[in-house]
């Protein structure tokens, strides 16, 4: 008989079993009465004593078959499930609230293990650095978040200079144009030297990988593609390596494809360009390159910095700005190296928004523990009679706590399945969203960790408000008296646990409250600044390149871009169109520079300024107010006058106001003729709203330098202002306007200026809204659980205020009564919270702008919305308990 | 060990079974009838023995026959070999006492 028919054929079992029994005693019984001539109902009587107990025996014949604490399990899980589905509102509410709770977890955690806790998806990741510098003496350039990108020579030092590296190399993110294929394209390149992809280690899908025959300067020109683009662009056709592609003019030959997902850090591109450095006439400066290496097995980052170090000194002894400059000069900027991990690099600071969100759902799934445990305290009171007469009758302390433990933990693994289903739908919605500094966001998944998380966070939750009624419960039957059960007004310490979960309640939901309430002023806060342009969704952004190679004059260039906005503007509906070399928040590197003001004597250096090369109009279109003076002119561009306009706090820190700096001068070097400033604009907060507006230089759009010649920005941002700004059909009529002007131009990154706001504004209002989710879900948890605390002790205490009543207390004094508990029980959550929310906002204060960690305000108003909550939660109950007719309370007695 | 050895002299039903012990005991053994049902239903589980309805030719009762199987007899021929082991063991230890006694 295997267990399958033990199990399922348990019937036929036990019939036989008692058809075997039965047939015993009956031939022992015959046979008593032939051979020693007893009669039937004494031989059966002497058989039944030889045989023993008939019901014991068998019994103990199926124990042999079974496991029996298994089975009491399962009997218990099937009483559990039938009580479950008993009540079905019951039921319903508590899975809901598990889901959402247990679901949110899962998400959030999926969320953070892949961000965070699991490693790149690169080999021995962990040996990846990220390679920056810090310039303590470099005045300005703390501007850098991160410190001081490499220089392309530093590169040759370094890594001609290192035995703590086994490859080290820079690369850099650009834009480039692919003509030659169905349409002009512009796509995401990045541009790599030798010892990236070596760094990386990851080996193509198909060719080869980029290595430093491609880097050679007049060399044969190489490319790679992403999987992205092959798939795109050639339907993932392998017989495309080899072939050719035009990109930005060069003819280069596809060397490979990389494979898919594969990103340089967290850059997506489309293809890879070696870059091509003569080594010999690479200047020290040009510091813009991102760098990344991989250490040798066993070579600490530390060790790593120190050889750096050493190499820094060769760099200045082999490199040099030009004829008559002194190498040494960068002694001053006191550069060391500081490498950090990849993955440091990589997650950066989202790394505390994550854990503050993690932090805020555990926080509300505790809170829905607390109201599910608070339930299921009201449901074991109602079974209050059944347990005690179960005790009664013998059942074990441990049996008892053991299956109200058991329904919970049913309740917590039925809500975690349920949870998968929320979790796996908010990751999906996650990713549709694409939190723009979320980083890794591609890798993003509910993997088996989170299925493990899932279940243990299910089961947790389970024993947790399992634990709180179970414990209680099977302490207490040994001193309740049965009779006592129907009868008794509730006991004090029955209400006292259920108390103590309210003031949790009320104080975790204050923590939430507070968090949310600062983000919230954070937000406004940021909503307020002005950002330095006017009416974000009325301005159309795009960028167009025009490279080098396919136009070289600088001249011809400018041209090209003044006729484009000339057909710009127009297109009906358009009032002012401008172009920059780059525009406020666009998260494009700034350029930068030192400049001289005229009559100031340095001791060291001035101070580094940013620099953004503008036409004329750009600044009218972006509504960015002119404080004193003018605008360049587009006769004075072409003529490379020597003007500049400059932003409200360079003149003010320069010449104490803004009109006081028209007609004073500044330059770029000591070589360099002065420049005239001609007008002062207000700030622009160029960086993001939460960032201060940089001190600005404007140059025009085409200006001339003994280092870079006659210099226009090869691709620019065009702004238009106009109403129709990101309709589909105003898209389209810009493009042709572009491609009347020259068809081989690509236009890339068309967007309005409030989606580039927005998404400058992405970290404070994702963290927002997830703080705001889980605050609100933490207030209607809090009221639920308020409400029902009032309410259940206005049904346990009917006889009370019936007698109450009798006796004759006013109505008003009734429900002041439950009112006043209830304020009671919030006003020393509030005490508790108060004291938790200021740790925790202390914790976010790197996400707050223009507000305190502790703000006065917010810590005002989270009490008031609880205690007001608290009291509309617990008058409906009061106001029932006042309604209730003392003869109907007492008529049951 | 007793009812694998009745077993392997002859199948048997419940019933018989007690009887045959008993007469082989001479009565010595006198036990619950109805305690050899679990021991059969553990030698069933552990595959020691087969059972098969049959009808007995003697009561024409239908009855559940019990056979010991391949398996059952190595078993009890293990079993009888280290039961006798037990058995000289505790006479070796016994046995000088006793003579010790009797001299």
């Amino acid at each position: 008989m295997s267990w399958w028919d033990q199990i399922f054929r348990r019937g036929r079992f036990d019939d036989e079993l008692d058809e075997e029994l039965r047939g015993h005693i009956e031939e022992k019984t015959e046979q008593l009465m032939r051979l020693d001539g007893l009669s039937r109902v004494e031989a059966r009587r002497a058989a039944l004593r030889a045989f023993g107990n008939p019901v014991l025996v068998e019994t103990r014949s199926r124990e042999v078959w079974r496991w029996p604490r298994l089975e009491s399990l399962v009997a218990d899980l099937r009483l559990a499930l039938r009580r479950l589905i008993k009540s079905p509102g019951f039921s319903v509410t508590v899975l809901l609230t598990l889901a959402i709770g247990i679901g949110t977890n899962t998400a959030v955690f999926s969320v953070v293990s892949s961000v965070l806790l699991k490693p790149l998806p690169y080999p021995d990741s962990e040996r990846l650095v990220s390679l920056w510098l810090n310039a303590p003496g470099a005045a300005g350039l703390a501007n850098f978040q991160k410190g001081l990108p490499l220089s392309a020579s530093m590169y040759f030092a370094f890594s001609e200079n290192n035995r703590t590296f086994q490859a080290l190399g820079i690369w850099s993110p650009g834009k480039a144009n692919v003509t030659g294929l169905t349409r002009p394209e512009e796509v995401n390149t990045i541009l790599v030297s030798d010892g990236v992809l070596e760094a990386l280690d990851v080996p193509p899908s198909a060719g080869r990988l980029l290595t430093a025959v491609d880097q050679i300067p007049n060399g044969p020109k190489s490319v790679m593609l992403s999987y992205g683009y092959w798939q795109r662009q050639f339907g993932g056709d392998i017989s495309i390596v080899g072939r050719s592609i035009t990109v930005d003019s060069q003819t280069r030959t596809i060397a490979g494809v990389m494979p898919r997902g594969f990103r340089v850090e967290d850059q997506d591109f489309d293809l890879l360009v070696p870059f091509a450095f003569e080594r010999n006439k690479q200047p020290l400066a040009g510091f813009g390159f991102h760098g990344i290496g991989r250490l040798r097995s066993g070579v600490t980052i530390s060790q790593a910095n120190a050889e750096l170090a050493r190499a820094i000194p060769i760099w200045m002894d082999s490199f040099s700005n030009g004829p008559g400059t002194d190498p040494h000069w960068y002694l001053k900027w006191r550069i060391t190296p500081d490498l950090h991990s990849l993955k440091q690099e990589v997650v950066g600071n989202v790394g505390n928004v994550l854990w503050i969100v993690m932090g805020t759902i555990g926080l509300v799934l505790l809170i829905a523990c607390v109201n599910v445990a608070n339930l299921l305290m009201v449901r074991a009171d109602a079974r209050q009679l059944e347990l005690s007469i179960r005790a009664a009758l013998g059942a074990g302390r441990g049996r008892i706590a053991g299956e109200l433990l058991l329904e919970s933990v049913l309740l917590g693994l039925i809500g975690g399945v349920c949870g998968v289903a929320v979790a796996s739908a908010g990751l999906r919605l996650l990713i549709s969203i694409g939190p723009a500094n979320l980083p890794r966001l591609n890798e993003i998944s509910l993997d088996p960790g989170s299925l493990v998380f899932n279940f243990l966070v299910s089961l947790a939750a389970g024993l947790l408000f399992g634990s709180m009624s179970a414990w209680k419960y099977s302490r207490r039957q040994a001193t309740l008296s049965l009779g006592s059960a129907r009868t008794m007004s509730s006991s004090r310490e029955r209400h006292r646990s259920r108390n103590v979960l309210v003031v949790v309640q009320v104080a975790m939901a204050l923590v939430l409250l507070v968090c949310a309430v600062l983000m919230i002023r954070t937000f406004q806060h940021l909503r307020g600044v002005d950002p330095g342009f006017s009416h974000p969704s009325d301005l159309q952004t795009l960028r167009i390149a025009i490279p080098d190679s396919s136009v070289s004059d600088a001249r011809m260039a400018l041209r090209m871009e003044n006729d484009v906005a000339d057909k710009l503007s127009t297109i009906p509906g358009v009032t002012s169109v401008g172009f920059a070399q780059l525009v406020p928040m666009e998260g494009i590197g700034h350029g930068w520079n030192l400049i001289y003001v005229e009559g100031k004597t340095y001791a060291g250096d001035p101070p580094i300024r940013f620099y953004n090369y503008i036409s004329p109009g750009y600044l009218r279109t972006l509504g960015t107010h002119l404080l004193a003076g003018r605008d360049f002119t587009w006769s004075e561009t072409y003529e490379l006058q020597p003007k500049i306009i400059v932003s409200e706090n360079l003149a003010r820190e320069e010449w104490g106001s803004a009109s006081a700096a028209i007609g004073k001068r500044m330059r770029e070097a000591p070589s360099e003729p002065w420049s005239q400033v001609i007008g002062v604009v207000q700030d622009v907060r160029y960086d993001g709203a939460d960032q201060g507006a940089p001190a600005i230089v404007y140059w025009p759009a085409m200006v001339k330098n003994p280092w870079l010649g006659t210099f226009t920005p090869r691709a620019t941002t065009f702004t238009i202002r106009s109403s129709r700004a990101g309709t589909q059909a105003f898209l389209n009529e810009v493009e042709r306007s572009v491609w009347s002007v020259n068809g081989d131009l690509p236009v890339a990154s068309m967007r309005t200026m409030q989606e580039i706001y927005a998404k400058s504004m992405a970290r404070t209002s994702f963290t927002l809204a997830m703080l705001g989710i889980a605050a609100s879900m933490a207030l209607a948890l809090g009221v639920i659980g308020i409400y029902g605390v009032i309410s259940y002790a206005v049904s346990q205490r009917t006889r009370e205020i019936g007698i109450r009543m009798a006796l004759g207390a006013q109505k008003h004094e009734l429900r002041w009564m439950f009112v006043r508990s209830a304020l009671t029980l919030t006003g020393i959550g509030v005490v508790f919270g108060m004291g938790a929310a200021a740790a925790v906002a202390r914790m976010m204060r790197a996400l707050l702008f223009g507000v305190s960690s502790l703000d006065p305000i917010s810590f005002a108003t989270v009490p008031l919305i609880l205690a007001a909550a608290a009291a509309v939660a617990s008058y409906l109950p009061a106001a029932r308990a006042a309604a209730i007719n003392p003869v109907d309370a007492l008529k049951s007695e | 060990m007793m009812i694998l050895e009745s077993l392997r002299r002859q199948p048997a039903h419940g019933y018989a079974l007690v009887q045959h012990i008993q007469q082989r005991s001479q009565n010595l053994l006198q036990v619950e009838e109805g305690s050899l049902y679990p021991a059969l239903q553990r030698l069933l589980k552990a595959k020691l023995v087969k059972a098969e309805w049959t009808v007995s030719p003697a009561t024409n009762r239908r009855v559940r026959m019990y056979e010991i199987t391949k398996g059952g007899i190595r078993h009890l021929e293990r079993e009888i070999n280290r039961f006798d082991r037990m058995l000289e063991g505790i006479q070796m230890v016994l046995g000088p006492a006793r003579r010790a006694q009797n001299s």
